[in-house]
C-alpha cells in the first residue's frame, strides 16, 4: 500500500507542481493518476521512488516514511517504466533487462538467464535479446521497458505514459499485454496517462487531476462514469458531450452504435458473440 | 631516392622519436580534458569560465611556450618533455570543450532512466555518460591525434628529435628526398593514428555502427511483431 498524506512539492523555480495531495494507493491493484498535461502526474509518480522528494508531507509505502529510505536502494526495488522506454542505447536489450539485478549484485549468469525469461513473459521474442535498443521498433522496445521494470521482480511498478509513443494498434496489444500480466502477477501498479480510455481500461482505481494534482475525482471507472463529480469530471471522461451515451441505428444489415456527434462507435452484436470476445476485465 | 634506400633506419628511428613525443599527449589530453570537461558541463559558472580559458590556451603560440613551459616547470630548455607538456596543453585546450559537448549531448530521459532504475551518482557517469557521449569524444580525440602529430613536427625548432627533424636537416643539407620523406611520413604517421582510432571506436563502441543498419533492421523488426 502507499500513502500519500498531504503532500505537495515546490520546484526551486516556485512552480508549484503538486499542492496537498492525498491518497491510499491499496496493493495489488492498479491505480491510475490521468490528467491534461502539467497536471503533477508525472512529479506525483517520481515521489514514489525519490526521484523528486516532497517540499512537505509524507509518503509511506506499507507504512514506512519512504523519506527514511536510501533513494538509491529504493528505486531499485521498485520497477519503472517510462515512455520512449528509457533504455541503454549502448547496452543489448538482454543488457537492459538485466540491469538493475546487475546492480543489485546479481552474477551475470543468472541475471541473463532471468532476463531472457523475462522476454517470454513481456511475449518478445528471444532472439531479439543480442540486439540493440535502436534495432527494436517503438513497441518492441516499450516490451522490453516493461521486462526491465520487471526483472527485480518488485512490488511496485511505476509507469510513466509507456504507450504514449506508439501507434494506436501497438498500444492495445500493449495495454492487453499488461491487463494479462498484471492478472498473473497482481503488482501494485502506479500507472500515469492522459488517456482517459487507458485510464478506464487499465484502472482499479482512477484517479482525475487537475492542475497543481488537486484531485478532482477518485472512483473505480464504472463509479467516475456513472457520476462524475462535478463538470471537470464529465467534461474529461466526455460524458457530457455524450461521447459514451450511445444509441443503436440499423446501417447496412447491422446495428451500429453511434453517438450524439454521429461518430461510429461500434457494432452491437448477440450476447452468445460477445462472450467469445475475449473479457478483458478478467477477475485478477 | 637512394638517400632514402640509405637511410631507412634513420627514417625508421625518427617515426618511433615522433610516436613517442605525440601518443603520451594523447592519451594525457584525453585523461586531464575528462573531469575538466565534466565539471565544465556539470555548473553554469564554471563552464563558462574553462571554456574560456582553454580556448585561450589553444590561442598561445607555440614558440613563446616553448620558452614558458622551462621557466615554470623547470625542465632543461631542450628537453623533449617541454615538447610532450605543451602538446598536452593543446590537445587538452581541444578536449575540454569537445568532453563538455559529448556530456551535453547525452539524451536527459536516457539519463533520467538511469536514475529511476537505481544508478548511483558515479556509476551513472561511469557506465551512461562516458559511453554514450564516447561517439563525440572519439570524434574530438581523433582531431587532436592529427593536429598532435603536425604540431609534433614544430618540436625540431626546439631540438627534441622528430619527423620535423628531418625537414630541418633537409633544408640545411640541401637534400630534397628527406625533407619530402618527413612530410610524407608525418602525414602517414597522422593517417595511422586516425585509423587506429577509428579501430578502436569500432571494437569498444559496437552500437554506435548500428547507425546505418537500424533502419532495415527496424522494418524487419515491425514486420515479426505485425506477424506475431
Ligand atoms: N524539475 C522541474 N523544475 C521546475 N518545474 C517543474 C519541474 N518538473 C516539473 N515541473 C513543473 O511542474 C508541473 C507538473 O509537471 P509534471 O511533469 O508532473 O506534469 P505531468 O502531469 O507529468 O505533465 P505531462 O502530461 O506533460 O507529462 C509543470 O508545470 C511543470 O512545468
Ligand atoms: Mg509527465
Amino acid at each position: 500500500m502507499i500513502e500519500f498524506r498531504s503532500v505537495s512539492k515546490q520546484f526551486p523555480d516556485g512552480t508549484l507542481a503538486v499542492d496537498d495531495f492525498s491518497l491510499t494507493l491499496p496493493s495489488h491493484q492498479t491505480t491510475v493518476l490521468v490528467g491534461s498535461s502539467g497536471s503533477g502526474k508525472t512529479t506525483l509518480l517520481r515521489m514514489i521512488n525519490r526521484m523528486v522528494d516532497p517540499s512537505s508531507g509524507t509518503i509511506e509505502i506499507d507504512g514506512a516514511d519512504i523519506a527514511a529510505l536510501e533513494p538509491v536502494q529504493l528505486r531499485r526495488s521498485i520497477g519503472y517504466v517510462m515512455q520512449n522506454s528509457g533504455l541503454l542505447p549502448h547496452r543489448t536489450v538482454i543488457d537492459n533487462v538485466a540491469t538493475v539485478p546487475l546492480l543489485r549484485g546479481v552474477p551475470r549468469r543468472k541475471a541473463r538467464t532471468e532476463a531472457l525469461s523475462l522476454l517470454d513473459t513481456v511475449g518478445l521474442d528471444r532472439s531479439l535479446a543480442a540486439r540493440y535498443p535502436n534495432q527494436l521498433s517503438g513497441g518492441q522496445q516499450q516490451r522490453v521497458g516493461v521486462a526491465r521494470g520487471l526483472a527485480v521482480n518488485p512490488n511496485i511498478l511505476l509507469m510513466d505514459e509507456p504507450f504514449g509513443a506508439v501507434d494506436p494498434i501497438v498500444r492495445a496489444e500493449l495495454q492487453q499485454e499488461l491487463i494479462r500480466l498484471q492478472s498473473e502477477l497482481g503488482k501494485t501498479v502506479v500507472f500515469v496517462t492522459h488517456d482517459i480510455e487507458e485510464a478506464f481500461l487499465l484502472g482499479d482505481q482512477v484517479v482525475i487531476l487537475r492542475d497543481g494534482g488537486r484531485i478532482a475525482q477518485v472512483g473505480s471507472p464504472s463509479d467516475i462514469l456513472a457520476k462524475p463529480a462535478d463538470d471537470f469530471v464529465a467534461s474529461f471522461v466526455g460524458a457530457d458531450r455524450g461521447k459514451r451515451a450511445l444509441h443503436v441505428e440499423r446501417r447496412g444489415g447491422s446495428d451500429i452504435l453511434v453517438d450524439t456527434d454521429g461518430r461510429l462507435a461500434g457494432v452491437l452484436v448477440a450476447p452468445s458473440a460477445a462472450d467469445a470476445t475475449p473479457d478483458h476485465r478478467a477477475p485478477r | 631516392m637512394t638517400w632514402i634506400w640509405s637511410n631507412l633506419d634513420l627514417l625508421w628511428d625518427r617515426t618511433l622519436d615522433h610516436l613517442v613525443l605525440s601518443v603520451p599527449p594523447l592519451l594525457l589530453s584525453f585523461l586531464f580534458a575528462v573531469p575538466l570537461g565534466w565539471v565544465a558541463n556539470r555548473y553554469r559558472i564554471s563552464r563558462g569560465v574553462i571554456l574560456t580559458a582553454s580556448g585561450l590556451l589553444y590561442a598561445i603560440p607555440s614558440l613563446p611556450l616553448f620558452f614558458v613551459i622551462p621557466a615554470v616547470v623547470g625542465t632543461s630548455l631542450r628537453s623533449p618533455l617541454n615538447l610532450i607538456i605543451a602538446l598536452t596543453l593543446y590537445g587538452v585546450a581541444l578536449m575540454v570543450r569537445v568532453v563538455a559537448d559529448g556530456l551535453a549531448s547525452v539524451d536527459k530521459d536516457v539519463r533520467q532512466s538511469a536514475v529511476a532504475v537505481g544508478y548511483s551518482g558515479w556509476s551513472i557517469f561511469w557506465q551512461v555518460e562516458l559511453p554514450l557521449a564516447a561517439p563525440v569524444l572519439l570524434a574530438g580525440l581523433r582531431v587532436v591525434a592529427v593536429s598532435t602529430v603536425s604540431l609534433a613536427t614544430v618540436g625540431a625548432v626546439i631540438g627534441a628529435q622528430s619527423l620535423g627533424s628531418l625537414f630541418t636537416d633537409g633544408f640545411q643539407r640541401g637534400i630534397q628526398a628527406e625533407i619530402i620523406a618527413g612530410i610524407v611520413l608525418t602525414v602517414v604517421l597522422a593517417l595511422l593514428l586516425d585509423g587506429a582510432l577509428v579501430l578502436l571506436g569500432r571494437i569498444l563502441l559496437p552500437w554506435t555502427r548500428l547507425a546505418s543498419t537500424s533502419r532495415r533492421a527496424l522494418r524487419a523488426a515491425r514486420v515479426t511483431e505485425v506477424s506475431e
